[in-house]
């Protein structure tokens, strides 16, 4: 099996290679099939091991195949932990990236950075295949940066634009932020358990839970501050506030990549690594309430900022930002079965909607605008319909996969006492309405309506090419019924086995499970006298009302909380506080140990100054110089003499 | 009859000698050269000396590869110092400073 999980992970590195350094001699069909068939590979690969794991039941895979390297009693080994947890994420993301390469091969069809393109996205799969798979915290550490580094390439692939190139860097130093909180916690786990093998060091999980941080007078459990750490690292991958900022400027980049980075999986990754570290948080009620808090809130604020949106890709953005608050929130009260069941919904149908929305801007010609939207019903239908299902799976309609996801996580939120739970209990039970709101507004806008656009672009209006179609139908079927074979095993049946760890105490999927009605159809039926539904319905109503029925309503809204309206559009002034507070402040630090540290310390004093001391050395003693012989003659003499005298004193 | 200490005495004033000849001395570096040669036989001196003392030859064998020695070390001092005196026109010890820093 170690050469199927090698081959997973490399067979889209070596086609990345081949569409990379060899993309103009191969051509644009040459790119895409190399990687399409590595991709391929993969996802063909990935499948069967998940058929083994749960068809067969094969043992969870942990071995080393690469000794990286050996220092002080640290080994760092490129390895690969292939358990159920890792099995699913692996058909996950080479599922959805297989999609958006054939996708690619429309959207991107006259674009000169084809083979560029094809390159990055094949070199991610195997970033976040390296993340996924990987048994240890430093190969986990190396998947977490090349997914950054090709997010990076990805946000400004489109490199004459300037706000590409202001996005791209962004994104890469708010994840940096992130990063440094990141590699702190694999620096704690390091420091207590004296390992990186993720075995190794939650056998010894005890060892951080009883050690403790000692600072100044005050006394810190090492286990909250090593998950804190751990956490900033995801919050800055999975786009949590305050580090949320990156995303909705990330959509700069070509919507295909939007879909496959900015939302299906590598903004997942943090979602992902919290789960894996299940048995290191769970032994931190502070560091769950904090994730629980910090998740809540975003998912509350941010899809209050896809009200006010009017740029399809950034409405679906901040939708994104506000699921990976769900998802957050469920890792927060130890649902993390939920939490990755939402992850694995929502990869599914947030894809699909960044497709459709990708293949309506294509028909729009690169127009992204929703005011200059309305009425594509009748001229791309399947994107229509496509578009449909992936936005009743993102509000939850009963029976889509976004619904048993989302309505397991706020059951487990309700049931849940941890600190902090009835505060994200309001915010994701709102964040239903908004999410159902901001959703269907982008729906209408865009699908229904009078058609607002030009004469000259609504001539040219039609249905994309099958290579976009076709993807969105086949993500369309997973987003529409894949909750309803999921949804057992994986909360209630125990799909995960060992590779998720919950303390008794702490289970509260065990008790939504007791409440679960044995059947997924029994389950669909009883959220019916829940809230979250109607909160659903509450929200369609009122995006049909305020943007279709009577737009002046939204208007009005608008004039009457003109103060509200103005905060939102302003994003809460994060990207106002962060470029007038902390880029001053970050610059006057930077601009102060340049100025002091390095030109004052490091080049005048230590540089220049050795030279200059050695030098005034040289000046003093050239004085001693005399080139007389008789001095030289004395100077031996005298030197004679005192060792003559020092051996005498000494005997 | 000499003692020890006679002959002690008389090397250390040769010696003492030698070093004034090399600091009182600022005109010829072949004074120089005959101090440094000087130096040499007060040490070979307290060599013989001892030997005798001590009952040992070895003292007295060594005297010999100093003799040796320092008429070689005097040859190729002299053969310099004719060198020297072609070049410059003096052997003063004050017009021998091209070493001064």
């Amino acid at each position: 099996m170690q050469s199927i999980y090698l081959t997973i992970a490399l067979a889209p590195l070596a086609a990345a290679i081949v569409a990379g350094l060899f993309g103009r001699s191969i051509g644009k069909v040459g790119a895409h099939s190399v990687t399409i068939l590595g991709v391929g590979i993969s996802c063909a690969l990935s499948f069967y091991v998940l058929y083994q794991i749960l068809g067969n039941g094969m043992a969870p895979f942990n071995g080393n195949v690469y000794t990286w390297l050996m220092s002080d009693g640290v080994t760092m080994n490129v390895g690969f932990l292939i358990d159920r947890l890792s099995a699913m994420m692996m058909v996950v993301v080479t599922f959805v990236s297989l999609m958006v390469h054939v996708y690619t091969i429309g959207y991107m069809d006259e674009d000169p950075g084809y083979q560029r393109f094809f390159s990055y996205i094949s070199l991610f799969t195997f970033s976040m295949l390296m993340l996924v798979m990987s048994n240890n915290f430093v190969q986990l550490f190396f998947g977490w940066e090349a997914v950054g580094v090709v997010s990076y390439l990805l946000i400004g692939f489109w490199y004459t634009r300037e706000s590409a190139i202001f996005a791209n860097l962004k994104a890469f130093l708010v994840n940096r932020i992130g990063d440094f909180g990141f590699v702190l916690g694999i620096a704690a786990v390091l420091r207590y358990t004296g390992s990186v093998d993720y075995a190794t060091v939650f056998a010894n999980a005890d060892k951080i839970a009883a050690a403790q941080i000692h600072v100044g007078n005050s006394v810190w459990p090492a286990i909250t501050f090593t998950c804190i750490c751990l956490f900033i690292g995801a919050m800055g991958k999975s786009a949590q506030m305050p580090l949320h900022v990156w995303l909705p400027d990330s959509m700069e980049g070509p919507t295909p990549i939007s879909a496959l980075i900015h939302a299906a999986t590598m903004v997942t990754a943090g979602i992902f690594m919290v789960a894996r570290m299940s048995p290191l948080f769970e032994l931190s009620e502070t560091a769950l309430s904090t994730v629980l808090i910090i998740g809540s809130t975003t998912a509350f604020l941010m899809g209050l900022l896809g009200i006010v949106s009017n740029d399809i890709k950034r409405v679906i953005a901040y939708s994104t930002l506000s699921q990976l608050g769900y998802m957050t929130v469920a890792l927060g009260v130890s649902a993390y079965g939920a939490g990755i069941f939402h992850l694995m919904t929502h990869a599914f149908f947030k894809a699909l909607l960044f497709l459709a929305a990708g293949s309506v801007i294509m028909a729009m010609h690169h127009e992204q605008d929703m005011r200059k939207m309305g009425g594509l019903r009748k001229y791309l239908p399947i994107t229509y319909w496509t578009c449909l299902i992936g936005s009743l799976a993102l509000i939850g309609f009963p029976g889509f996969s976004g619904f048993f996801s989302k309505d397991a996580l706020i059951d487990a939120v309700h049931l849940s006492s941890r600190p902090g739970s009835r505060y994200a209990y309001f915010c994701v039970l709102s964040g239903v309405f908004i999410t159902a709101l901001y959703t269907f507004r982008m729906f209408f806008m865009t699908f229904h309506g009078q058609p607002r656009m030009d004469h000259h672009t609504q001539e040219h209006l039609h249905e994309s090419p099958w290579v976009v179609t076709v993807p969105l139908i086949l993500l369309a079927i997973p987003s529409a019924i894949i909750g309803w074979f999921t949804v057992e095993p994986m909360l209630f049946g125990g799909y995960f086995g060992s590779a998720i760890h919950v303390l008794p105490a702490n289970d509260v999927l065990a008790r939504v499970g007791e409440e679960f009605h044995g059947s997924p159809v029994e389950f669909m039926w009883a959220a019916f006298d829940a809230l979250p539904v109607w909160f659903a319905a509450a929200g369609v109503i009122t995006a049909w009302i305020f943007f279709l029925k009577k737009p002046a309503l939204a208007d009005a809204a608008e004039r009457r909380f003109g103060w509200l309206h103005t905060v939102l559009v302003n994003k809460f002034y994060f990207d106002w506080f962060n470029e007038q507070v902390i880029v001053p402040a970050a610059r006057l630090l930077g601009g102060g140990l340049w100025r002091f540290g390095d030109q004052i310390v490091i080049d005048e004093g230590l540089v220049n100054g050795s030279a200059r001391s050695v030098g005034w050395l040289g000046s003093v003693m050239r004085y001693a110089q005399s080139g007389y012989l008789y001095h030289y003659a004395f100077a031996m003499i005298l030197g004679l003499a005192s060792f003559l005298l020092w051996i005498l004193w000494r005997t | 009859m000499i003692t020890l200490t006679d002959v002690l005495i008389l090397s250390g004033i040769l010696f003492a000698i030698a070093v004034a000849g090399v600091f009182l001395n600022r005109k010829n570096v072949i004074v120089l050269l005959m101090c440094i040669e000087l130096m040499l036989l007060a040490v070979n001196f307290n060599f013989v000396a001892f030997s005798r003392y001590l009952g040992d030859i070895g003292g007295q064998i060594f005297v010999f590869f100093i003799l040796t020695v320092a008429a070689a070390e005097s040859a190729i001092g002299l053969a310099i110092l004719v060198v020297v005196f072609r070049e410059r026109r003096s052997v003063e010890v004050e017009d021998l400073d091209t070493l001064q820093g």
